[in-house]
């Protein structure tokens, strides 16, 4: 039973490429070539042909010619990422100094996004002020981004919850009994994460919530719930995460995020998208509640980039929320 | 010889730029070598972070502060470009889709063909469709 041990399907799967060669390696005289095989048919086609030359041309090519190819593959292969390194490398070298203070791209647009900061859209850090209110509209098609990634890979791993009883791959020849091996109770990560499953999430709302004062934002602070929602899940299976994170809650916060953040870059672009000093109350610079509508905005994008995170490891994990 | 000299005091003044584009070249290597699809991607990944290790050398500037406004000061002569952080965020963000595309897709391979080998697959489809 050594062969089924959930180590060495996991180093037969990682480490495909390693012993490929074994079992790809073609017969070298027809004497070897097991004829009954139907994979050797074209082979063996090959040789009974009427034309000698040609059979033993096309033998040549089959035989040796593929590794011929391999190397000479592998030496062109070697080249062309040396020549691109040089190249690139030449390119470096007449690039303007790095960390000058009179390199091009330091320009009248990075000034502006940092002195008017605090005046125009109430935050602190310029990052935040800069994506989410100057380029609100660019992040807005980030969350999309996102959104089409997570419903692309729904569409492309989903397994009917009646059938899931083995994680995603149902053929339990291949991964499927994965899940049986891996320990249930481990105390070690279960104390673990009764431990930092919480802080996870404190530290990830305090990071979107203070992402207008100092660094940090929806994407990072997202990241860190997305990261709290997969230890937990980890750690005490999938049944403890779907009582208060189903799928619909996350079809559900998932959509209210895109809609609540389309809406508000709506309302942006409609008052002319040039800052928020206008229309919306901005706060104190350096509270929580400043910055006007990027605190929104990181909320919705905090909770959509988690929801992502979530998605992804649930539905490679085991093919659905 | 002074070309020479030139070009690798250049070279050695943007090493962030230097280490970044040898870390891209080792992506595209991983990419070319490999046969293996999970590794391909990984090469990906490599070349992503190269890009995103280029863009944050762009946007710093020797002395200056990360761009949070202390004290009320606006001076941007005070703080380093933010421009080219927002770019990494943006990358980032595609970089992790992509990705998550990408192995979604290797999985449904894998499942097909039960194997992770690009030639093989690609001899396995061809035989299919004979």
């Amino acid at each position: 039973m050594k062969n089924n041990s959930f180590r060495e399907k996991l180093r037969r799967f990682v480490d495909y490429g390693s012993f490929r060669e074994e079992e790809l390696k073609l017969p070298r005289s027809p004497e070897t070539l097991d004829t009954d095989n139907p994979e050797n048919r074209w082979l063996t086609t090959v040789q009974n042909s009427e034309k000698p030359v040609r059979a033993r041309l096309a033998k040549w090519f089959t035989h040796r010619g593929v590794q011929v190819f391999d190397n000479l593959y592998r030496v062109a292969a070697v080249f062309i990422c040396l020549t691109l390194i040089s190249l690139l490398l030449s390119v470096v070298s007449f690039l303007p100094r790095f960390g000058g203070a009179d390199n091009p791209a330091v320009n009248e647009v990075e000034e502006r996004y940092v002195s008017k900061a605090i005046e125009e859209t109430g935050t602190t850090n310029a990052v935040a002020g800069m994506i989410s209110a100057y380029r609100g509209f660019d992040t807005l098609g980030e969350a999309h981004v996102l959104f089409v990634a997570a419903c692309s890979v729904i569409a492309l791993l989903r397994v009917d919850p009646s059938e899931r009883k083995h994680g995603r791959l149902v053929d339990p020849e291949l991964l499927g009994e994965d899940m049986d091996y891996e320990p249930n109770s481990d105390l070690i990560l279960r104390k673990a994460a009764k431990l930092l499953v919480p802080l996870a999430f404190i530290f990830g709302l305090y990071v979107i919530l203070n992402g207008t004062s100092s660094p940090g934002g929806g994407f990072s602070g997202g990241a860190l719930i997305g990261a709290g929602l997969i230890l937990n899940s980890v750690a005490f299976g999938f049944q403890r995460t779907e009582r208060f994170f189903g799928d619909e809650m996350y079809h559900l916060v998932k959509t209210a995020c895109l809609t609540v953040y389309a809406l508000l870059m709506a309302y942006f672009i409609y008052m002319g998208a040039n800052g928020f000093d206008d229309h919306v109350w901005l706060g104190v610079p350096g509270n929580i509640i400043s910055g006007g509508l990027i605190l929104p905005i990181n909320v919705a994008v905090g909770f959509e980039v988690a929801c992502t995170m979530y998605c992804f490891y649930a539905l490679f994990r085991k093919g659905g929320l | 010889m002074v070309q020479l000299r030139e070009f690798l005091t250049n070279l050695f003044a943007n090493y962030y730029e230097a280490a970044a584009m040898i870390l891209f070249g080792i992506g595209f290597t991983s990419l070319l070598m490999h046969r293996n699809l999970v590794k391909k991607i990984i090469g990906f990944n490599f070349m992503d972070s190269a890009i995103y290790l280029f863009l944050a050398a762009k946007g710093y500037i020797t002395g200056r502060l990360a761009p949070i406004i202390t004290d009320g000061n606006t001076d941007p002569r005070l703080y380093v470009n933010p421009i080219p952080t927002g770019l990494v965020l943006t990358g980032i963000v595609v970089s992790v889709s992509v990705t998550a595309f990408s192995l979604a897709l290797t999985c449904r391979l894998y499942d097909k063909y039960h194997t992770l080998d690009i030639d093989e697959i690609t001899y396995l489809a061809r035989k299919e469709r004979d």
